[in-house]
């Protein structure tokens, strides 16, 4: 075979790191690494960097749903300051900032009550995360049902307890909490158990130490636990937070984006520009600035993370 | 001393029952609804107009559990095929190329696919397959494919070497090893791959709502928000419960009979990407 006349050159320069090249299979394997990686290649090129570089292009565009396009070189990008995209962003924030925290603190509750394994303990699991395997487009329906039927009974279950009657959807704060309390019932299990998984990685002997050495519950929750939750609490929140920067499903069926465009969330406004004012390529000029924005912040995030891994 | 013991674990149950049932009771209130509610019979009680109705709504029920199905399917078979395949190659096949493409392949979680949405809207059109149930499942795959192949990557990873260089001794291909011994040694992972995809393409919402067009090809999550919308003025309750019932319940059922590999994805590292 050729390949083994050339193996002393091609050694070196692979260094000690790839003994395995020295097998005649190696060919073969190359060959069928390529084959095999094809269909991954095919789908990553067409359906991921075609449409990202198409993205880039239609931001420069007149784009209109049908028809020809024109290049108008940057003045899709005049329209960030459209005052209903402004209210977006500052909206989506509210919304991201007031989820994230929500919805860590109940995960994070539900996640310790549920931590040790006693009789029970598994049903109780399921019965948390049994929304998060509802659909949110199902949730939001199944919620607005809840909030708007009049005689749903939520109204009467709240006067037990001496809260309410509310009017839910109907006013801009109550669009904001009826959408809040709708997500934090379908992800909060979600996050329970990504949290679960982190704590469960922190072996007994650390508890044992800080019970030897006399520390309270409390004192091992924020000196042990936490800091050893650190990496489960960084994803949850990379989760949370681009979860929440592009909510869609839950405003677009629960709230319309109302009332008064008061719930129009970035996503909601760019779906309104490309399809419903049919303007393409200024939809594509804000999507490339959310998308700017998100790798920004999705980078700053993941260094975070990393440094957190290598302390 | 024992007598707080047990006091404790009381109230550490009573706190979870009563938080179960808190989770619990919008899907049982929904349930409910469908079958006593409004609408569900025409002397009022029990019945299943309800259902009945949303079997009849539109293109029919029928119609669109077998759109969302097949979409589903097409995402299930397409993600196994693509991550198999690749899982395999980023594992243990050396090629050129193989760096750049997984960091092409987890870049799809950088990019927050809301943003590429209209570019792909555009592209299906040029490639005839907007308003398709196929162009959909094609870029349902896509979406899949960071966790999936990452999810197969750790399978092939975790399976011992020694059971390739058997296999090869034994006069396999590398490809002949790979279908005869090694992909028999993934099928958790392939399960757990699967599980996810179709989880995720049976309740997708926003691209079947930009792609699709044509009523007879919407699916289950889309038809169910027109049928809301649809009636001018009221909403029928009681059809609306029914749909949600109709749609949560092969996700429900799949989660409990499968849920030791839905835990596998949060186990493997494969969401952390």
């Amino acid at each position: 075979m050729t390949t083994t006349t050339r193996l002393p050159a091609a050694a070196p320069r692979r260094g000690p790191t790839a003994p395995r090249s020295r097998r005649p299979l190696s060919r073969d394997t190359a060959r069928t690494g390529l084959l095999f990686a094809t269909p991954t290649a095919l789908v990553v090129g067409i359906v991921f960097v075609i449409p990202l570089v198409l993205l880039i292009w239609m931001a420069f565009n007149d784009w209109p749903l049908i028809g020809a396009s024109t290049p108008n070189w940057g003045a899709n990008f005049a329209e960030i300051s459209d005052p209903l995209f402004v209210k977006a962003i500052g909206f989506t924030a509210l919304y991201t900032v007031i989820t994230t925290v929500l919805l860590s603190a109940v995960a994070l509750g539900l996640a310790l009550l549920v931590q040790q394994s006693r009789p029970g303990t598994a049903l109780y699991r399921t019965a948390f995360f049994i929304p998060a395997a509802i659909g949110l487009a199902s949730t939001s329906l199944l919620f607005y049902g809840l909030y708007t039927q009049k005689d749903s009974g939520l109204n009467e279950l709240l006067g037990l307890v001496g809260i309410g009657p509310l009017n839910w959807i109907s006013t801009p704060n109550g669009a904001l909490w009826s959408t809040v309390l709708l997500v934090v019932w379908r992800f909060s299990g979600f996050y329970m158990l990504i949290l679960l998984t982190g704590l469960q990685a922190i072996p007994d002997e650390v508890y044992e130490a800080a019970r030897v050495d006399g520390a309270s519950w409390w004192r091992t929750f924020v000196s042990v636990t936490l800091p050893l939750l650190r990496p489960s609490i960084a994803l949850m929140l990379i989760l949370s937070v681009t979860g929440s920067v592009l909510a869609f499903d839950q405003f677009y069926i629960l709230t319309s984006g109302g009332p008064d465009n008061s719930t129009v969330t970035l996503v909601v406004a760019l779906y309104r520009k490309a399809f419903v004012q049919f303007d393409l390529g200024t939809a594509a000029a804000l999507s490339l600035v959310v998308l700017a924005f998100l790798l920004v912040l999705n980078l700053i995030q993941f260094t975070l993370l990393r440094r957190d891994n290598t302390a | 001393m024992k007598r707080t013991k047990i006091l404790g674990i009381a109230a550490h149950h009573v706190t979870s029952t009563v938080l179960a049932l808190l989770f619990l009771l919008p899907l049982l209130w929904t349930l409910y609804g469908s079958l006593f509610g409004q609408g569900a019979s025409p002397e009022g009680g029990f019945g299943f107009a309800n259902y009945q109705s949303v079997v009849e709504y539109g293109s029919g029920l029928g119609t669109y559990l077998l759109n969302t199905t097949a979409v589903a399917l097409m995402t299930v078979a397409g993600v196994l095929v693509v991550s198999a395949f690749g899982g395999y190659a980023f594992a243990r096949l050396p090629f050129r190329g193989r760096n750049v493409l997984f960091i092409l392949t987890l870049a799809i979680l950088m990019v927050p696919y809301a943003t590429i949405l209209i570019p792909l809207y555009v592209l299906l059109g040029w490639l005839d397959l907007q308003d398709s149930l196929v162009g959909l499942a094609l870029v349902m795959v896509m979406l899949q494919l960071p966790f999936s192949l990452f999810m197969m990557r750790n399978s092939f990873e975790a399976l011992p070497k020694e059971l390739d260089e058997a296999a090869l001794m034994d006069g396999c291909s590398v490809a002949g090893a790979f279908f005869r011994v090694l992909l028999r040694g993934t099928v958790p992972g392939l399960v757990t791959v699967g599980l996810y995809a179709f989880l995720s393409s049976w309740n997708e919402f926003i691209a079947p709502l930009i792609f699709l067009t044509s009523g007879d090809l919407f699916t289950l999550p889309v038809a169910l928000v027109s049928l809301r919308t649809g009636a001018l003025g009221s909403v029928d309750y009681g059809a609306l419960q029914a749909g949600v019932i109709v749609s949560a319940l092969p996700c429900l059922l799949l989660f409990l009979f499968l849920q030791r590999y839905y835990v596998r994805g949060f186990t493997s590292g494969a969401l952390k990407g």
